[in-house]
């Protein structure tokens, strides 16, 4: 058969003879892409005005929108204190809304059992949405009408760009899920 | 997408409180982040420790990038000079001959500032630069406007002074790191510079706004003297910014004052120097005199003495840097 095919024993994912997908990189994929996020401020981008969406939390709504169960309820706590080290938010404002959205998640996942992208998509902005007002809220700038103006292209910028990472984080689940692994 | 399997766990009684665990653990987790977040909030400077040793780790990276972004920017204006090169290489000659006159007139006026100077025994003051380094990152996505400088402790770049770049001010250092810093730039809506008109004395704040142009808000309200494209430079108020540092242009008026576009773009800066603090001695007094009145809100901690000492000092300072 090898022959014939070279490929015919391998798929997507590699070899399909003595070869097993690593338990490491199927956890550490999803973590290790939402931490890179956020460490978004260290991009060579100095903006006069907020603008880049916030990817940490995108990155994170993705992959758990995606594979639900593949984080766990509480990730929320681990990954919003490492978003608040860089953020320039005040400490601790990451940590509630990181929590909040994926409990958000989970409900509506337990009131809409089937879902397809659209769907995904709407949930994201939504939770874009509120995640960018109360994040201003609570930054200490001044509330003006500039400000609120300013947050505008930005969700629509965090609203398209959603796609993207979703997109990016089913690349990455390919990867996930390799077998790297030699058995025997 | 089919629904997550496992999610009913039916009479299963571990699934049962593993579930019932899971939720109380993002519960908590939700509890946590409020509660920091009230800390924060009322004491900012509470985390300032953790945040700077976290920069300090992740900044190398963030330095390569800075190095990348000062390349594809000037790759960029190589090919944006091609277009339109004959006519503005004209109209730059005509500049340059124009600037040669005037950087004459200013040598003489320097040579004339000196010896008045020296008349009046008054001391030019140490203004050597504390560090120069690279702005490596910033809070792009955050409402608060602040940028991370590859500069630290180490260097000897300390909190409250400012960074300037060749253009003009750019921020003030807030909070300072091993080997990396936290700059508060003049965009963030809680920055707030003394600067005056450079060719008067019409003296004004500079507010950040949201949007990246600042608010020149008049000390001395009556008919708007302001006129687009007048140039604001720093007044020396307060003892921080030493006077005569560009800030920002007018480009709209507005009832008490008008809208400016900043001078130095950070987006557009390479390496940016980090000055001492103007008047140490001043500002420290003015901020042990502060500590005492308590805080009502929740602005930074060393707002509150730059904001008392611009309103105390602002007559002497102006006496002082006339020119």
């Amino acid at each position: 058969m090898e022959q014939l095919n070279p490929r015919s024993r391998s798929d997507a994912f590699g070899s399909k003879l003595d070869r097993a997908p690593s338990q490491t990189l199927a956890i550490a994929v999803p973590w290790a892409t939402i931490l890179i996020g956020s460490l978004a401020p260290f991009l060579p981008v100095i903006s006069p005005a907020p603008i880049l969406p916030p990817l940490g939390f995108l990155f994170m709504i993705a992959w758990r929108l995606m594979r639900p169960g593949l984080l766990p309820l509480w990730a929320g706590l681990p990954l919003g204190l490492f978003d608040d080290l860089f953020s320039g938010q005040p400490f601790g404002s990451a940590t509630l809304l990181f929590s909040l959205a994926l409990i958000a998640i989970d409900l509506i996942e337990a009131r809409f059992p089937w879902r397809n992208f659209w769907q995904d998509w709407l949930t994201a902005s939504v939770l874009t949405l509120v995640y960018l007002s109360i994040a201003a809220l609570v930054s200490g700038a001044k509330l003006t009408l500039v400000q609120l103006q300013v947050i505008g292209p930005q969700l629509l910028l965090s609203i398209i760009v959603f796609p993207i990472i979703a997109r990016m984080a089913a690349l990455l689940d390919r990867l996930r899920l390799m077998r790297v692994r030699r058995l025997g | 997408m089919a629904p997550p399997a496992g999610r009913r766990t039916g009479a299963n009684r571990r699934a049962q409180l593993g579930l019932f665990a899971g939720y109380l653990v993002a519960g908590l987790g939700a509890v946590i982040g409020a509660l920091l977040l009230l800390i924060s909030i009322f004491r900012p400077e509470a985390f300032s420790g953790l945040r700077s040793m976290a920069v300090d780790i992740a900044s190398p990276a963030g330095e390569t990038g800075a190095e990348g972004r000062t390349d594809s920017l000037s790759v960029l204006e190589a090919v944006a000079g091609y277009y339109r090169a004959g006519s503005r290489n004209a109209e730059m000659r005509r500049e340059m001959q124009i600037a040669r006159v005037r950087l004459a007139e200013a040598d003489a006026l320097g040579a004339e500032n000196r010896r008045l100077r020296a008349l009046l025994k008054l001391s030019e003051g140490d203004t050597g630069p504390v560090a120069v380094a690279r702005l490596i990152g910033s809070t792009a996505s955050s409402a608060r406007r602040f940028a991370y400088l590859s500069a630290g402790r180490r260097d000897g770049v300390l909190p409250g002074m400012p960074v300037t770049s060749p253009l003009g001010l750019v921020g003030r250092v807030l909070e300072a790191g091993r080997s990396s810093s936290r700059v508060l730039l003049l965009t963030d809506s809680e920055s707030m510079v003394p600067v005056r008109r450079a060719t008067d004395d019409v003296v004004a704040f500079a507010e950040g706004r949201a949007d990246g142009s600042l608010r020149l808000r008049l000390i001395n309200l009556g008919i708007n003297p302001i006129k687009v494209g007048d140039v604001f430079v720093t007044s020396g108020a307060g003892g921080l910014f030493r006077p005569g540092v560009a800030v920002a242009m007018a480009t709209r008026l507005t009832n008490d004052g008008a809208i400016a576009q900043l001078l130095s773009n950070p987006a557009a800066t390479d390496m940016v120097v980090v000055e001492p603090i103007w008047q140490r001695e001043a500002v420290a007094a003015v901020a042990s005199d502060s500590a005492q009145i308590p805080q009502t809100d929740g602005a930074e901690a060393d707002d509150a003495p730059g904001a008392s000492a611009q309103g105390v000092t602002t007559g002497a300072a102006e006496a002082g840097d006339a020119q």
